[in-house]
């Protein structure tokens, strides 16, 4: 990696003061960032370590009956500590990656890089989370923006994300064998007003609501409402581990079995 | 009663204290005073012509002590090639000139062009980057049926194609051969792709050169399974270094599977700059130049034909191979699609007329060589899938049709030029009937039905040769080697030996292994007994750890050294008990008088060895040390048969491996728990190559799969416990412990079984595609299924 320097600011307000300085980064658990520096395919000025915030740590009940969950917060944390509340959120977060991952990789980290192929913008999408940063609030429909593109401006930093709970939801992820990214994950929430079905790894825009499989389940909710359903594989991801129409019927495979462990 | 000591036990690997105490000691463990940092600026192009490289704006730049292009190397003879094959035509391979660094054209992505020595490797890096490599692009050749044909774009323009050769195997059969053909019953036709793979031990590449200006020695760490034949080609052909002017030292090594076999720039390089910088020069590979320096394996696309008699008797056999060598040729690339891989053709089986071609091509990738099992696995693999798909176009059981084409007298003479000296294929068979469990399939099946799971059930026979020799047949194929082992045995005036050996450890357990069979020849504790490799200045010549040699015939060296040992005390012995040297035996560690309660400790005779007061100095030396050379009459033949049970899921195609058997035929077997282990990592290795691993180049020669994130590695989860059975022993015939080398075994025998039994599962589900490639990816099930 080149040479750069490294703050730990305390608060959330220092960490975006350091944001301000020339060619600076923010480094929460550098899951991404790091692999990234050492192949010198970034060069920083200096990195703002986020994992100092305090205030960005933790999983908590909101007063809205939303699940808060800390921008600076680990999976390992979040996969433990949501279980009582948000089961399928903590199913997702307990699969992430390995123990290492789990242990540094975080959800602010995650979702402001939006990797087409992560999980946890599955469950965002999935969930109708609202983003928060130290400037606003985003809803997560208008939040991911394509393939490692999000609504957040230069400088800005994912400092909570606060999930409504669903009446149930599941995560299905079918692994690239390499990477064990989901080479095509779904997250289905059944809320009382209706499905969401949120589908990553798949796209080239990176994580999408499959709006035809929501319209089914919100009416039946069972596997048998998706039956006829599928996706056009040509916008699908094309790569050495599947073609865009593998990923495009794995979708609808993923989304059955989501479902089916629901009902 | 298992043994607690000797040969037959189990006994815990002694190096694995150091290893997994974080104790060992790895090239890159090795930090020599004043040593510098290189960094090599490899190409991002797989062909072009290399007009300039400007090293102008990098010379100057903080820490950087010397940069070297290829310009620097003109006097520097070529990275040499091992073997030298001889055409159908009875001319030699074409055989290119293989630089340290890029000399007027680069020829696959992650050639070195420049290299950077510097204070800290940062430093380096920063320097490359500041080089400015002008290179126009040439039309990349990957595809190796498209290399061979007229107007190709040439690898290598002073050669006259990208044939290396067109080798034809016997060329004296192909009339009878194709006759056969013409007058069988039944032929059944395979075509398919043997995948290519990185090999990807756990420990990357690491060079250290150092050189010592007041004595003008040079000596050279590397992560090498085989130090002293770097130390010969490094020294004779690239540096011209004399041997003794030369130390090379290869001390722990973790994992080779045959890619540190090879002798590389690298090493020439480091060595080679720690005289021209006057300090040490370091390199440490990191993961992603692994992939793309490292020799990759495999890499075969294959025709192979079946003839078959009214009976389903197998008639004659004949393959046509495209063997992929890359941009030049490591150090024995030529030998494996050839030696190694033609003389196995006739497996298990009594076919009667084999014939073989091979054509080796010149692509712009990664030079191609040896990988655990090195031409052995492509030679089972065909053929046994191929068996499998006879048996299927016929309606017979596929198992049944093996046994009736097994070879069942022994020494037995294949129309591919070997003798197999001992095996029961039959015996191998019906343990693997046993120990997988045959009978319960249809249940297991059912059960997987329910679930909406298909189940597949696939077998597979291999045989396979290690320990290759002898040094004058070789040498008569092209070798440029010889392929002995050595050992001296030194035995210390108080009792205790140590073993200098040839034979590199880098994960067999050789340290563990070779002590039992000393401890059983001598009658002492294997305590007793030390194991030394991997430094020439500390022993003698050896050629090396690689296809399933080191017990079968660096063993061989140490037990011919211990004899000479025991002769030489049995002398010292007799002399101290006063009795006839014929009367002497030795038992449990003592000598004794033959009919009399008249011995003499071990101990006591290695102590008259070095104090010799009362010693017959008139007849024998003092001392008790001695070396032998052991150059064995044949290879040997390990065999066996692999049982797989797959279950596929059809929705997504993905297979899990339920169950894996391997009923395997090693001959004695030393050390029981370290064969199991030898077993269980090669079928890791050959399921890994059946369902995941693939190396991939796009059309313009990048590699796709040039990290973790896209080649994938097996890991425990993708893999099933696996029931070994190694109770089946016919003993080697010519060597004298009658082993016969089990490193392999599991990566040559596994992959057709798993494909067989994917098949197998395909076809219960109602597809009967016929073929499928490796690895066979849930993409490729769900396409072939939906195709």
């Amino acid at each position: 990696m080149y040479d750069f320097d490294v703050v730990k600011p305390a608060t959330v307000a220092e960490a975006i003061t350091a944001l301000g300085q020339d060619e600076a980064q923010p480094l929460s658990g550098g899951q991404t960032l790091i692999p990234t520096l050492k192949a010198r395919l970034a060069m920083p000025s200096v990195l703002v370590s986020l994992s100092g915030i305090e205030e960005m740590r933790g999983v908590r009940m909101g007063d809205d009956g939303q699940l808060c969950v800390g921008g600076g917060t680990v999976h390992a944390v979040v996969a433990k500590e949501a279980q009582a509340h948000y089961p399928g959120l903590a199913g997702l977060a307990a699969r992430i990656g390995d123990p290492a991952v789990r242990n540094r990789g975080t959800i602010g980290g995650s979702v402001a890089n939006n990797d087409p192929s992560a999980c946890y913008p599955a469950a965002v999408l999935g969930s109708g989370a609202t983003v928060v940063t130290n400037a606003r609030e985003i809803a997560a429909d208008d939040f991911f923006e394509g393939m490692f593109a999000t609504a957040l401006d230069e400088g800005e930093i994912v400092t909570e994300v606060r999930f409504p709970i669903p009446e149930k939801a599941h995560y299905e992820k079918f692994i690239q064998p390499a990477s064990r990214f989901p080479l095509v994950a779904v997250f289905v929430a059944k809320f009382a007003d209706g499905v969401r079905v949120a589908v990553t790894g798949a796209s080239e825009e990176g994580v999408f609501r499959w709006s035809e499989a929501e319209n089914a389940l919100s009416g039946t909710f069972n596997v048998e409402a998706l039956s006829g359903l599928s996706l056009p594989g040509d916008s699908m991801i094309s790569d050495l581990h599947g073609s865009g129409d593998f990923r495009a019927h794995l979708v609808a495979v993923m989304t059955k079995r989501a479902v089916g462990a629901l009902v | 009663m298992p043994k607690d000591g000797g040969i037959g036990a189990s006994s815990k690997r002694r190096e694995d204290i150091r290893f997994l105490t974080g104790e060992g000691n790895y090239t890159d463990d090795i930090n020599l005073h004043g040593q510098a940092h290189v960094f090599f600026l490899r190409s991002d192009i797989a062909h072009g012509v290399l007009n300039s490289v400007d090293t102008s704006a990098a010379d100057g730049m903080p820490g950087v002590v010397k940069i070297f292009t290829g310009a620097d190397f003109t006097e520097v003879g070529s990275i040499p090639c091992g073997w030298q094959i001889t055409d159908k035509h009875g001319e030699p391979m074409q055989e290119p000139r293989h630089p340290v660094l890029a000399d007027g054209k680069v020829r696959h992505v992650g050639e070195p062009i420049a290299a950077v020595v510097a204070e800290t490797l940062s430093q380096a890096r920063d320097a490359a980057e500041a080089i400015v490599v002008d290179i126009t692009d040439l039309p990349a050749v990957v595809d190796m049926k498209q290399a061979v044909q007229d107007g190709a774009p040439k690898v290598h323009d002073d050669l006259t194609s990208n044939l290396c050769y067109d080798w034809g195997f016997v060329e004296e059969n192909k009339g009878a051969v194709d006759k056969a053909f013409e007058d069988a019953a039944h032929v059944t036709t395979l075509e398919l792709v043997n995948n290519r793979l990185v090999a990807n031990p756990m420990e990357p590449r690491v060079a250290v050169g150092d050189y010592a200006r007041g004595t003008g020695d040079h000596t050279l760490y590397t992560t090498s399974q085989n130090p002293h034949v770097i130390r010969l080609l490094m020294g004779a052909f690239v540096l011209g270094i004399p041997e003794h002017k030369l130390r090379v030292v290869a001390p722990d090594v973790g994992g080779g599977f045959g890619t540190k076999i090879f002798h590389y720039q690298e090493e020439a390089f480091c060595t080679f700059a720690a005289k021209a910088c006057n300090r040490p020069v370091k390199w440490t590979s990191s993961r992603s130049e692994a992939f793309m320096s490292d020799a990759h394996g495999r890499d075969h696309v294959t025709k192979i034909q079946m003839a078959l008699d009214a009976d389903n008797n197998f008639t004659a056999l004949r393959t046509d191979t495209y063997a992929n060598m890359g941009a030049y040729l490591s150090t024995f690339a030529p030998s494996v699609p050839t030696w190694l891989h033609g003389t196995l053709m006739a497996g298990n089986y009594k076919t009667p007329l084999i014939y073989v071609n091979v054509k080796a091509v010149f692509t712009n990738t990664v030079p191609v060589d040896a990988y655990r099992g090195a031409g052995r696995p492509e030679a089972t693999y065909q053929l046994e899938r191929l068996v499998d798909k006879c048996a299927h176009e016929l309606g017979v059981d596929p198992i049944a049709l093996r046994r009736q084409n097994f070879i069942t007298e022994f020494p037995y003479a294949t129309p591919v030029a070997v003798e197999y000296d001992t095996g029961d294929y039959v015996a191998t068979m019906d343990k693997l009937e046993e120990i997988a469990d045959f009978a319960g399939f249809d249940a297991r099946r059912r059960d997987s039905e329910a679930k909406g799971k298909l189940r597949g059930f696939g077998v597979n026979c291999y045989i396979e040769a290690c320990g290759i020799a002898p040094s004058n047949l070789v040498g008569q194929l092209g070798a440029r080697a010889g392929l002995y082992e050595s050992a001296t045995v030194r035995v210390n005036a108080t009792g205790g030996l140590v073993v200098m050996t040839g034979s590199h450890s880098h994960g067999q357990g050789h340290e563990t292994a070779f002590p039992q069979v000393i401890a059983e020849m001598i009658g002492i504790p294997e305590e007793m007994i030390e194991i030394v490799h991997g430094d020439t200045a500390n022993t003698p010549m050896g050629m090396g750890t690689y296809g399933s040699r080191s017990l079968a015939v660096g063993g061989s060296a140490m037990v011919r050294a211990t004899e000479k040992i025991i002769a030489k005390a049995k002398k010292i012995a007799s002399h101290l008990l006063e009795a006839s040297e014929g009367d002497i035996e030795l038992k449990d560690g003592a000598f004794s008088v033959a009919g009399t309660d008249k011995s003499v400790a071990w101990g006591d005779v290695t102590l008259a060895a070095y104090v010799p007061h009362n010693y017959p100095l008139e007849d024998i030396e003092p001392g008790l040390e001695e070396t032998a050379f052991y150059d064995p009459s044949n290879f040997t033949y390990p065999s066996g048969a692999y049982a797989c049970e797959v279950e596929l899921d059809p929705e997504t195609g993905h297979v899990t491996i339920d169950r894996f058997a391997a009923a395997d035929d090693f001959g004695n077997i030393v050390n029981p728990m370290i064969v199991s282990g030898q077993v269980h990592g090669g079928i890791a290795q050959g399921i890994g190559q059946a369902l995941m691993e693939n190396c991939a180049y796009d059309s313009d020669g990048q590699l796709l799969s040039a990290s973790y994130m896209d080649y994938a590695m097996p890991r425990a989860s993708d893999l099933p416990f696996y029931t070994v059975d190694h109770s089946c022993q016919t003993p080697c015939t010519h060597n004298p412990l009658g082993v016969k080398g089990c490193g392999e075994a599991g990566a040559i025998g596994s992959p057709p079984a798993v494909v067989n039994a994917v098949l197998d599962a395909m076809r219960s589900g109602g597809k009967d595609v016929g073929h499928i490639d490796m690895p066979v990816t849930p993409a490729r099930v769900w396409a072939a299924m939906n195709g």
